[in-house]
């Protein structure tokens, strides 16, 4: 059995498969290794290899006041929009979820509709919207305006961890008598947890790295993190950006984790 | 039978506040762009198609829009080149690497997008990475431009965009029955073969899930493309950004909104009819 597939066919078949696996892992994990090397320079330019290694420039980052303000008000706009998103969309997300209704489908190809299309036409329009209701910019049109890009995540999510729900559980529970409220509570909602967790982090993520969005709809009051560090990096290649990379890469990777043994994040993202 | 459907759905009225929040703050504000589309002047007084006729009937414009599609192809392209072995690695690899294999396939998608299109401008540049090692191996003299050129901002927005890819292949090539595989290979079909004939069929569905996300992610970076690109390549979404923000011009912006929602929405329609017909092709 064993030794058809030592032939040059299937050789060459291997070959190419693990070779250009390889070449597409060192294109993922590259770029990472590069950003967390070069923070670590002695000097001022991004050079690589850099000339030496020193912490300067994480040191740098503590003085950095409007990196300070920018991710303090990212941070805020993502855990509000995150709430919100959670609220709204774990709610849509029950309604939609088992229904066979065509509305339940229309409504569900319009949640996820955010997701494909170009988010930048939508911050337009949001600002367009904003002025013409007379709501001028502020932390709350942020909000809004994160939220109807993040929430797809937390139903797309949700909704698949009520797919997979075994509905024999809710019988038992309403057999033995449990109200739909107990059962929801004490049953649904445990076996759905780490779906909503996982739908939560990323719109968490999706808020926190928005550009398109808050592009239109911040002022200089609500400077957010990624707009702040691209502007730095289109004026003038800043190595500080390399350290507040570093730490978002660090940072990222140990949110990523915990949300894996959690939430079994890699999982609900197929 | 009716006591299923009683305890695991809900009434419909849960999803109200969501749809109640989508008709207020994302249709709405989409039917105002497409209202201030329709404006023939900047100070939106007299109503006309004329910011559609000055989009359409400028090559200039025009050019933008079909480079923006065009970079789309190149990167999906790219991202399923490498994207499919690497999804075919991973489900061929033992449950432990899976697990290391997984968050370097995740990591990219959930690091900022700055901080990715960073590490290009790093590895790229004229001290970077490649040029140093090419210029130490002796292949070059001088370092190369490569940053700000169209070669290396495909790369860069493949790398970004790459796990949109592999994770819906992943998927793809998980639910594929192994037995046919083996029934391929033991009709005397070589790997090739049965890579074309079964494995690619099979999983097509999965790889035009991959191409869509890949694709609709691609052509609306806007912080890789102006980063990598540079100000010498102009993009559909830096174009509606000029428009709107540095020049004010608030109905021509709206229109090339529209314009390029409209031609997402094309490419969207057709990967879902080649995914559609495939689906009935590979059960069939």
């Amino acid at each position: 059995m064993q030794h058809r597939y030592d032939g040059p066919e299937a050789l060459s078949f291997k070959i190419a498969m693990w070779g250009l696996a390889g070449l597409c892992f060192v294109l993922l994990v590259l770029p990472t290794l590069v950003v967390i090397v070069v923070s670590f320079t002695s000097g001022f330019s991004l050079r690589f290899p850099p000339p030496g290694y020193s912490l300067r420039w994480y040191v740098a980052l503590l003085d950095a006041w409007q990196l300070h303000f920018a991710a303090s008000n990212s941070l805020k706009i993502a855990i509000g929009s995150t709430l919100v998103s959670v609220v709204l969309g774990v709610a849509a997300a029950l309604a939609i979820a088992r229904s066979e209704r065509w509305t339940a489908r229309v409504l569900d190809s319009l949640f996820m509709s955010p997701l494909v299309l170009p988010a930048l036409a939508f911050g337009l329009a949001a600002l367009m919207f904003f002025t013409l209701i007379g709501l001028s910019v502020s932390p709350l049109t942020l909000v809004i305006g994160h939220t109807v890009v993040c929430v797809p995540y937390v139903v797309r999510t949700t909704v698949a961890a009520l797919a997979q729900l075994d509905t024999s559980l809710l019988e038992s529970s309403a057999s033995l008598g449990a109200s739909r409220l107990f059962t929801f509570r004490r049953v649904t909602l445990p076996l759905i947890r780490p779906g909503i967790l996982a739908g939560a982090f990323i719109a968490f993520m999706s808020s926190f790295d928005n550009v398109p969005v808050s592009l239109f709809l911040r002022d200089a009051r609500t400077d957010m993190l990624p707009i702040r560090m691209w502007q730095d990096l289109e004026g003038r290649l800043d190595v500080t950006i390399a350290a507040v990379s570093g730490v978002l890469i660090v940072v990222t990777l140990a949110l990523m984790m915990v949300m894996e043994r959690i939430a079994g994040l890699s999982r609900r993202l197929r | 039978m009716s006591a299923r459907t009683d305890t695991a759905t809900y009434d419909l009225k849960l999803a109200l506040p969501l749809a109640a929040f989508f008709a207020a703050f994302f249709l709405a504000p989409l039917f105002i762009l497409i209202f201030v589309s329709l404006h023939t002047d900047v100070s939106m007084t007299k109503m006309g198609l004329t910011q559609y006729a000055k989009f359409l009937l400028d090559p200039f414009s025009l050019g933008v829009l079909g480079h923006t599609l065009w970079i789309g192809v190149e990167v999906t392209a790219l991202c399923l080149f490498l994207g499919f072995p690497m999804a075919w690695a991973y489900v061929r690899s033992p449950r432990w690497a899976q697990a290391g294999l997984v968050l370097v396939i995740l990591l990219p998608l959930l690091t900022s997008v700055v901080v990715r299109t960073f590490a290009w401008i790093v590895i790229l540049g004229r001290q970077g990475i490649i040029n140093t090692a090419l210029i130490e191996l002796g292949v070059i003299d001088s370092p190369l431009r490569l940053l700000y050129t169209e070669g290396g901002m495909v790369v860069a927005l493949a790398q970004v965009q790459m796990p949109l890819m592999v994770l819906p292949v992943i998927t793809a090539l998980s639910r594929l029955d192994p037995n046919l595989l083996d029934a391929s290979a033991a009709l005397g079909a070589g790997h090739w073969r049965t890579f074309r004939k079964v494995i690619l069929p099979l999983t097509f569905p999965g790889i035009v899930a991959g191409c869509l996300l890949t694709y609709a992610a691609a052509i609306t970076a806007f912080i890789t493309q102006t980063l990598i690109g540079g100000g010498q390549m102009l993009f559909m979404p830096m174009y509606i950004y000029q428009q709107s923000s540095t020049l004010n011009n608030w109905p021509f912006a709206a229109a090339i909104s529209i314009i390029f929602l409209a031609a997402v929405l094309v490419a969207v329609t057709l990967f879902n009819m080649v995914g559609r017909l495939s689906k009935g092709y590979a059960q069939a």
